[in-house]
């Protein structure tokens, strides 16, 4: 039984992952670029759900829609100020970039919310019992929103003219814009779908881990991304599976090993994976020509 | 005589630099001497002196190399934690402390050299995102190994336990009496003894900068150029990419467990997570920010980004968003193409010559 609520906990867990992990793919396979801010989205979303919660005393539900429309706002002006101006750079000046972003946000937050943690107030309490196993509503909607979220993103990506423009951009960005694609907005609308859903995997995160800190997204963020190379970067699939497996793999190592060790654990299996297949579980490992 | 011009050419670049390091630290000495410095600007010597020695060997592996590593404060942390046990457990044996120093500086080196040659073989066999993302993975996996250390030291030598269950602590050590406690697990290293001086961070820049100039022209920093700049061409004439690559990866990890050494021996306690992502960041940063692979600019952008905010302090909550609305700023300045343009019109004696692409 033991067993058990590890695992589904694990699997709740790694569905987080998932959701911030997918963020982290589609940014990286369009853009390829390193979106080190990613996980200070997921904060924002997680503090600007609770200041509805707690300040304007609206119900979960709302809280959770605005923390999704204010991020998605953030996101667009973030990669409209400072990744834009940047698409000719190299990837240093990028990734440097969207440290100076992650600065920005943490430093905003402590502004705004001070440096004393909020406690935030679970969307949805109580749990669920199956003969002497407990599950609490959160895990469960945890899992359930994961599926939605990839199952929609699939379609998105495969069936709507946005997505197929996505698919393109990310294969090859020239011939792209020779078939008339915006690429620009293409990017623009990543970046904007991306933190949408970090601001739900916010809500989520912190609906099951409440302490909330301007820091409260980096380790999920630097985790989150450890899932999205794990599955092999760029792939939906891939950050789904190499999410569930990091979440599950952390939770068994904490509940077996070491909880010191958890995380070094989850990079362990990182590395081992890379050297066994460099390109991730689900890349693409492509030829260098000469 | 074209090839003996460029030889002079390096010989001034390279004396430049070793006369910029030279006269800041005459200046900085006099004014400490003379007591124009504030106690919390002393307080900022050494670190600087470790940050700076920190970003050259980054610039190693990142300008140098080309590989963008993510974990360098990792190897710091080895040789911050190595070199305190170094220096306190040889405490009675060499009194003098700048011998001490020197050897702490020397045993932390070559404990991060050694990690470094550990992780580099895995490490260098991958590529681009995959090997940042590895080198992550390691500078995270070192902070945790590290906090689960716990050191003591007593007349029958050094005793090491590692706390992986969080049940063991400073009594399983069974110290003979008289013994001491070095480094407490999460609490990390406390009661050390600050040896450190400003001196010595300056000797330990000039051999840095001794090391890396030298290395770069050498026969090795050669063929580790061609390396960088073109990998199948560099392995089609010959060269074995995997050993220079290793050869940089370790020399730049040991001058950062050199860097580390200095910075443990300036602090009575120092925790591991000290040398976190952020730490690894905060050393890319200024690597970026003063040029890839120019070790000059390394120098001069690693004193000012780290003095600054130590230096802004009166704007208190402010002063971390200043220095990123900063960073995005420069960046954004001098990689936009229009407001290179921009620039480009208003200043045009500042136009870059053809030869300066690679610097």
């Amino acid at each position: 039984m033991e067993f058990l609520s590890y695992l589904i906990n694990g699997i709740s867990l790694g569905s987080v992952y998932a959701i911030i992990a997918l963020g982290y793919t589609m940014v990286y396979g369009i853009a390829k670029m390193l979106n080190f801010a990613h996980g200070d989205v997921i904060m924002v979303g997680g503090y600007i759900s609770f200041s509805v919660m707690s300040y304007l005393n609206l119900p979960g539900w709302l809280s959770v829609i605005i923390s999704v429309v204010v991020c998605t706002i953030l996101g667009i002006v973030i990669e409209g100020l400072a990744y834009k101006p940047l698409r000719t750079a190299g990837s240093l000046a990028v990734l440097i970039t969207a440290i100076g972003v992650s600065y920005f946000l943490q430093n905003a937050a402590l502004l705004i919310w001070g440096a004393t943690p909020k406690v935030y107030r679970s969307l949805v309490s109580g749990t669920m019992k199956i003969g002497s196993l407990s599950i609490s509503y959160i895990s469960i909607i945890t899992i359930i929103t994961c599926l939605i979220v990839m199952v929609g993103l699939t379609l998105f990506t495969s069936k709507s003219k946005t997505g197929k423009a996505m698919r393109a951009c990310s294969e090859d960005k020239g011939a792209a814009q020779l078939m008339g694609i915006n690429v620009n907005r293409t990017i623009s609308i990543t970046f904007a779908i991306g933190s949408a859903l970090a601001a739900i995997a916010g809500v989520l995160l912190c609906s099951a881990y409440p302490t909330l800190t301007p820091t409260t997204g980096a380790m999920p963020g630097i985790k989150a991304f450890t899932a999205a190379v794990f599955g092999g970067i760029g792939s939906i699939p891939g950050a789904l599976i190499g999410g569930l497996l990091l979440g599950i793999i952390e939770l068994f190592a904490k509940a077996y090993i070491s909880t010191q060790l958890s995380n070094s654990i989850v990079f362990a299996v990182l590395i081992i994976v890379l050297l066994v297949r460099p390109a991730g579980l689900l890349g693409k490992n492509v030829q260098e020509k000469v | 005589m074209k090839k003996l011009s460029s030889i002079k050419g390096t010989t001034k670049k390279n004396g430049f630099t070793y006369a910029l390091v030279i006269v800041a630290f005459a200046v900085v000495s006099l004014l400490n001497a003379n007591g124009v410095l504030s106690r919390s600007a002393q307080g900022l010597l050494v670190p600087a002196c470790c940050y700076i020695v920190m970003a050259l060997s980054l610039n190693l592996t990142v300008g140098v190399l080309g590989d963008l590593s993510l974990g360098h404060a990792g190897f710091m942390s080895v040789g911050a934690f190595s070199g305190i046990v170094a220096s306190m457990s040889l405490a009675d044996a060499i009194p003098n402390t700048v011998v001490r120093m020197a050897l702490a500086i020397v045993v932390g080196a070559l404990f991060a050299a050694v990690a470094g040659f550990l992780i580099g073989i895995p490490v260098l066999r991958l590529r681009g995102d995959y090997l940042a993302i590895v080198t992550l993975a390691f500078g995270e996996i070192i902070k945790d190994i590290i906090t689960c250390l716990i050191v003591g030291h007593d007349k029958n030598g050094i005793h090491i336990l590692f706390n992986v269950k969080g049940n063991k602590s400073v009594a399983d050590l069974n110290l003979a009496e008289g013994g001491q406690v070095i480094i407490k697990g999460a609490q990390g290293a406390t009661g050390t003894q600050t040896i450190a001086t400003f001196t010595a961070g300056f000797v330990l820049i000039i051999i840095t900068l001794f090391i890396i100039l030298n290395l770069v022209n050498s026969r090795t920093g050669r063929a580790v150029l061609a390396v960088r700049d073109n990998r199948i061409a560099a392995e089609s004439v010959g060269i074995n990419v995997t050993k220079y690559k290793m050869i940089v990866f370790v020399i730049s990890s040991a001058l950062a467990g050199a860097a580390g050494a200095l910075y443990g021996m300036n602090y009575s306690s120092l925790v591991a997570s000290k040398f976190d992502f952020n730490t690894s960041i905060l050393v890319l940063v200024f690597v970026v920010l003063g040029g890839l692979g120019n070790m000059t600019g390394s120098i001069i952008a690693a004193t000012i980004l780290y003095v600054l905010p130590e230096a802004l302090r009166e704007f208190s909550d402010y002063r971390m968003l200043i220095y990123a609305i900063v960073l995005i700023l420069v960046m954004v300045a001098t990689n936009d193409p229009k407001i290179k343009a921009l620039f480009g019109k208003i200043l045009p004696h500042r136009k870059k010559k053809g030869g300066a692409v690679n610097e």
